[in-house]
């Protein structure tokens, strides 16, 4: 039997982040511990043809990656003052490791690359090789990025994490939900990438969202939170109506034109199972509200009968929990939605007026249409061709076009 | 996927440098192959001899042109290179990290293209 027969390579997309994530510990070293996890797998595509897939693959790769290393730093001069203390520390690890330990090795590692001293994009990069298993072509493709410059990134903070000795850790009781926010944050900027993709790049972008679900799936496993539940759902419920949200030609299709038959009712049930529970914890944050807002228009069977009042309510919350101007934004447009044109666009005028979403295209996209439907149609002519202006995404920028080509047409 | 690494040195600081520790880096280099072998990424390596020793070809209208040295002529030159097979640009670095000449040269990664046949 050839190592394909034993399905090695399916043991490795769902094995070797864990085997990784306990090694880094063992070892203490990211890089260390990529070369142990190498040669764990050279070792198992050698022997389990002969004698068969061991009863707890996961366990023999850690235990074989742990003697490939006894066995280099035995012989290797780099590491000469550690060497002795390392080797006596690693011989003595116990042969098999219980699961939980190993899925706390797992934790470890997604706090540890998602470490507040990282930038952003570091943090973002380090997790979706690490601890998704992605490759630096595969981050670079998704993100737009050169590979070199992604590569770099990376490079500089294993560097950062080894300097700075950030201990390998899941963070003590009182300093948890900063970093589980930080943790959370990556994940939602993940899907958000995928999600607010323009096109062209459209299958890598969808694997990254599936990505993202993944990860935030692991994340309800290995540390259950409302946040944690909360933005699983946020995710499920929005991925749900990834099928409607263009159209075949690749057109941005507004939630309250999508063909609702098309949004994927199973991921529709299964993110508001999650809101439910986070609500159940009773610790509520943003990620839930955002969710609970998300199946709120989820459980509407069409447009006109979507529960505005409900969203305007989880919008008065989610400002008092997290104040911010996009909110307000999206409050301001709940508002005009419920009917109350005038109150929606003299939030939305007060909100550009204050000048922290002057940049940003969607208030100008909002304000644009408020004015449409109060048939201000000058007013509205002038807000869409600012928010076409500011638009990075295609699918979008065409939406907008259509919309002035549309009111330029009544002049 | 495929890398090259390419290894370049200034061969006159090099040759300054005590026979012994030359001669250490040379069985450095063979022993860093093995490993390579055993880890599964080794592809192949060699070692291009100096750039005195170089000959440039040039066609031009069928007419062979060669030149007597090197198509450039740079402090820093081609000494070794490896092709290896990695999973990604990063695991790439850091196979080139670990090539004992990386200490006194630079070397650079390079992603390998497989050419493909076009139809004409």
């Amino acid at each position: 039997m050839s190592p394909r027969d034993i399905g090695i390579d399916e043991i490795w997309r769902s094995q070797s982040r864990r085997v990784l994530a306990t090694l880094i510990r063992l070892l203490g070293d990211f890089d260390l511990a990529e070369e142990a996890l190498q040669d764990a797998f050279v070792a198992a595509s050698r022997q389990w043809p002969r004698e068969g897939v061991p009863k707890n693959p996961t366990s023999w790769l850690i235990s074989a990656g742990r003697f490939q290393a006894i066995d280099k730093l035995r012989r290797s001069r780099r590491f000469d003052d550690l060497r002795p203390e390392l080797i006596r520390q690693l011989s003595e690890e116990p042969e098999a490791l219980p699961d939980q330990a190993i899925a706390d090795d797992h934790l470890r590692l997604i706090f540890t690359c998602c470490h507040p001293v990282l930038s952003l994009e570091a943090r973002v990069a380090l997790t979706l090789r690490e601890v998704c298993g992605l490759t630096t072509e595969e981050i670079a493709r998704a993100f737009l990025l050169r590979v070199p410059a992604v590569a770099q990134r990376i490079v500089r903070a294993k560097a950062r994490i080894r300097d700075d000795e950030i201990p390998y850790e899941t963070p003590e009781h009182e300093h948890l939900p900063d970093r589980l926010d930080a943790v959370l944050h990556v994940i939602y900027l993940v899907f958000n990438e995928a999600y607010s993709a323009s096109s062209g790049t459209d299958l890598i972008r969808s694997d990254l969202a599936a990505e993202a679900i993944r990860l935030g799936r692991l994340m309800t496993e290995l540390l259950p939170d409302g946040e944690t539940y909360g933005l699983l759902g946020l995710m499920l419920v929005h991925a749900s109506r990834s099928a409607a949200r263009l159209s075949p030609e690749g057109d941005i299709v507004l939630l309250a034109d999508q063909d609702r038959s098309l949004w994927n009712q199973d991921l529709i049930n299964e993110g508001c199972d999650f809101v439910e529970k986070a609500f159940a914890t009773r610790h509520i944050g943003p990620y839930t509200l955002q969710a609970a807002i998300s199946a709120v228009h989820a459980s509407a069977p069409a447009a006109e009968e979507t529960d505005w009042r409900q969203i305007i309510a989880l919008y008065d919350v989610l400002l008092r929990v997290a104040p911010s101007p996009v909110v307000r934004l999206n409050r301001a447009v709940a508002i005009g939605m419920r009917g109350d044109l005038e109150k929606g666009l003299a939030l939305v005028d007060a909100l550009l007026v204050e000048g922290q979403l002057s940049d940003y295209h969607h208030a100008h996209a909002a304000r644009a249409d408020l004015n449409r439907r109060l048939g201000r149609d000058k007013a509205a002519l002038y807000a869409y061709r600012k928010a076409l202006e500011l638009c990075r995404q295609e699918p979008e920028r065409r939406f907008l076009q259509r919309r002035i080509d549309a009111l330029a047409q009544s002049f | 996927m495929k890398y090259m690494l390419l290894i370049y040195l200034d061969e006159a600081l090099y040759l300054e440098m005590p026979q012994s520790e030359q001669d250490g880096f040379v069985n450095a280099m063979l022993d860093h192959d093995d490993r390579l072998r055993s880890s599964g990424h080794y592809v192949t390596s060699d070692a291009p001899m100096a750039p005195s020793e170089a000959a440039t070809v040039r066609v031009r209208q069928g007419k062979l042109a060669v030149i007597d040295g090197p198509f450039m002529e740079t402090k820093e030159h081609l000494s070794g290179f490896y092709i290896i097979e990695a999973r990604d640009l990063n695991e790439a670095i850091r196979l080139a990290a670990e090539i004992p000449l990386a200490t006194v040269g630079s070397v650079e990664v390079r992603p390998v293209d497989k050419l493909e046949r076009i139809e004409q």
